[in-house]
């Protein structure tokens, strides 16, 4: 993405040039914006990972000088990575956004859903449930996600404004053409629309705008020393006793990173030395694995994405 | 990075998921651990070479009848620039779903397999590109290595489609003809080895010298009011800031300019993008403007330069394409939905029916159905500011919304 603009006084509030628009930025402002318009009670996912912190910093453009005009909320899996939830707590404060959270382990306590066993065992697809409860609960209409559109094929498919029934399915056969850049957030009672700001980002877009905008991200998006397993390829945490281990599967410390942040169950480190921004935004750029490549919740078969969203899953 | 977005438009079987597999394989946009999925469906499949449909084919259905169904978005960048490709699927039933494509797109790849040459799909693509108004067409006659890389053939399709071209509606549209073949790579990233007899550019390089031109880009300045921003802090008690993104054209601080519906006139006092202040920012920007007079401005109006009005229209005359199972029928009321304003209306007239095979207008039943296109006279019961689709895509265009289903039944291009 081309850089925004240079030489600006911010010092004097003077005029200072002529602004260019960052197509895909403005793309994302003006959904942000369609959302708050079309919306009675619009809530924001925010999972810790940088695509959500992304759309963080979106929305406070799109409303500046006005606060983010709704709330952020958090489905917490119980699997976090630490440093995602000091980071999430910290942003929050900063902000004065309010800041929801809801937990798979009430889900899992109130019987609603099993935890899974085994070896591949990832409370990923359990937190639907909570989801779905918490847009219950508080009567959210628009849910708006970090989902990009180069990070899976089912999600190739979606719509920047997903309409989904009672039951969160999303019926990917009958959904509304999307013409030009109109949206259409109609629905009825019961219904919600997940939206999608930054669909047509790719994961090089997201680092290059985090570059860019100097935003920051938990410290776990960098090299670090940490202890890991290998299995099947794939390397994974051995700390903090989420991710199920064999006897057999010996821990060793690595220099690692994550690419993606979601349940630490279903996320696998990459090695690399990569401790900057721009050294991550070099290595993605020569990279020879994709972001989800790591995500052992899209293998378990070719249509795992579809399955999921299909019962309400992001 | 600027991003060119296409629209690609095939039947079944032309090989529309090769090329674009082909693409992104060539481009190295395609990863390892999904070039191995590729594979290993490929070998499953009994196949002995990459099936790369595999990588575009996103529903289980899909890859079950092995054709697109939805409009698939698909991502690959080069050193210049990014590129989005809106895959769509070709049958006449998912006209719908090409005009949904076409309608985001600056560029459309019209895929032809050299052994059938033109056929009725292709009318259909091409005069979908046209009605869209769609800049620049590439006609990439594909399965050339099927035909001998045979000159002869690519020339005789090549002239049958000049013979449709000359029905265009749209003079100022650049059709470029590409022989390739998407399988074996020539002509696609890499220049062919096997078609000496072709001078002209790969598809990839004539992508790269196509100027990116957003949709939002042509016309006069218009801008729909978003919302109204309202801190209400110390710091910004009486801060008004009217959010949007510009289309059209560029705006200025100092411009005199007029809010419709209310016809009142003020001036740009502050161009507001998040904190910092602009004096001019350009067509497809969105941003937060300010007036130096205080006027009532609500979502659904429009700012736009004194001197450049639009048409306040009541009764519209337009080209529908109609996208739902219900038909649209005469009396029959909807929501317009033009830009940010959303205006009840009432069906008046289906006039005719417009064939897509170029062979004209036909009068219509009174009814127009799932995906057959034709011209509408629609009654508004307030009036939207608009230009014709000709003069200003953005704002030439609109959706029509069921009111009971609450879908986007229809789409329509202002006359």
């Amino acid at each position: 993405m081309e850089t925004l603009v240079k030489e600006i006084d911010t010092t004097e509030q003077k005029d200072v040039k002529v602004f260019r628009a960052n197509a895909l930025e403005s793309e994302a402002i003006y959904i942000f914006r369609e959302v708050v318009a079309q919306f009675e009670k619009p809530v924001l996912l925010f999972s810790g990972g940088k695509d959500s912190i992304t759309l963080v910093r979106l929305a406070q453009k799109a409303f500046w000088p006005a606060k983010i005009p709704f709330p952020l909320m958090h489905i917490d899996t119980g699997h976090n990575f630490p440093e995602t939830i000091e980071f999430r707590d910290g942003l929050v404060t900063e902000l004065g956004v309010e800041l929801i959270v809801r937990h798979v382990q009430d889900s899992i306590d109130q019987g609603k859903v099993i935890e899974e066993t085994g070896k591949y065992a990832s409370r990923n697809t359990l937190q639907t449930t909570t989801l779905l409860d918490a847009i219950e609960e508080f009567k959210f209409d628009a849910c708006i996600g970090g989902a990009r559109r180069d990070e899976e094929k089912a999600r190739a498919k979606e719509r920047i404004f997903s309409v989904r029934d009672d039951f969160g399915q999303w019926d990917e056969k009958n959904q509304r053409p999307e013409l030009f850049d109109m949206l259409n957030g109609k629905i009825e009672i019961g219904q919600n629309v997940r939206v999608f700001p930054i669909s047509n980002w790719t994961e090089l877009d997201v680092w290059n705008y985090i570059e860019q905008e100097q935003i920051e991200i938990p410290s776990i998006y960098f090299a670090h020393k940490r202890n890991t397993f290998l299995r099947d390829g794939l390397i994974w945490s051995a700390e903090d006793g989420v991710v199920f281990r064999a006897q057999d599967e010996e821990v060793r410390e690595r220099t690692v990173r994550f690419r993606t942040v979601g349940d630490m169950s279903c996320t696998a480190a990459v090695e690399s030395t990569a401790n900057t921004i721009e050294k991550v935004v070099a290595e993605i750029r020569e990279s020879k694995i994709s972001e989800r490549g790591a995500r052992i919740d899209d293998k378990r078969s070719e249509a795992a994405m579809e399955k999921r969203k299909q019962q309400g899953y992001f | 990075m600027e991003v060119l977005k296409i629209a690609t438009a095939g039947s079944v079987d032309d090989g529309k998921s090769t090329l674009i597999g082909r693409l992104l394989y060539d481009t190295h946009s395609l990863t390892d651990d999904k070039i191995e999925a590729i594979r290993d469906s490929s070998r499953k499949k009994g196949y002995d070479y990459l099936d790369f449909s595999l990588a575009t084919d996103g529903l289980v259905a899909e890859r079950e009848q092995g054709i697109t169904i939805d409009v698939a978005h698909i991502y690959f960048s080069t050193a210049e620039r990014s590129y989005i490709i809106a895959d769509t699927p070709g049958h006449v039933e998912y006209t719908r779903n090409m005009v949904t494509g076409a309608s985001t797109s600056q560029v459309a790849i019209i895929l032809i397999d050299a052994r059938k040459g033109v056929i009725e799909q292709t009318y259909r693509h091409f005069f979908i590109n046209n009605l869209l108004r769609i800049k620049d067409v590439i006609v990439a006659v594909n399965k050339m290595d099927l035909v001998g890389y045979d000159q002869t053939v690519f020339e005789d399709i090549k002239q049958n489609f000049e013979r449709l071209n000359a029905n265009s509606t749209y003079a100022e549209q650049n059709v470029s003809y590409i022989p390739i073949s998407a399988l074996k790579g020539d002509n696609v990233v890499a220049k062919s080895n096997e078609m000496p007899w072709y001078q002209g550019e790969t598809i990839l390089q004539h992508l790269e010298g196509i100027e990116s031109i957003d949709v939002n880009e042509e016309g006069e300045v218009r801008f729909s009011v978003q919302t109204v921003i309202r801190p209400k802090t110390d710091e910004f008690h009486d801060f008004r800031g009217f959010a949007g993104k510009i289309k059209g054209g560029n705006l200025k601080v100092g411009d005199q300019v007029t809010v419709l519906p209310s016809m009142t006139t003020s001036k740009i006092e502050s161009i507001y993008f998040y904190d910092k202040r602009y004096k001019e920012a350009e067509a497809g920007s969105s941003v937060t403007i300010t007036l130096e007079d205080e006027i009532n401005i609500a979502r659904g109006d429009m700012l736009v330069k004194s001197n450049e009005l639009p048409r306040v229209e009541k009764d519209l005359t337009a080209t529908v394409c109609w996208m739902d199972s219900k038909q649209l029928r005469p009396g029959t009321r909807y929501v317009v939905q033009h830009n940010t304003n959303r205006v009840l209306s009432k069906i008046a007239e289906v006039g005719s029916v417009i064939a897509t095979d170029f062979s004209g207008k036909k009068a219509s039943d009174g009814t127009l159905g799932l995906n057959e296109i034709g011209e509408v006279k629609i009654k508004l019961s307030k009036p939207i500011f608009s230009d014709s689709y000709i003069a200003n895509k953005s704002n030439g265009s609109f959706v029509l919304i069921d009111e009971h289903s609450n879908t986007t039944a229809g789409v329509g291009f202002i006359n």
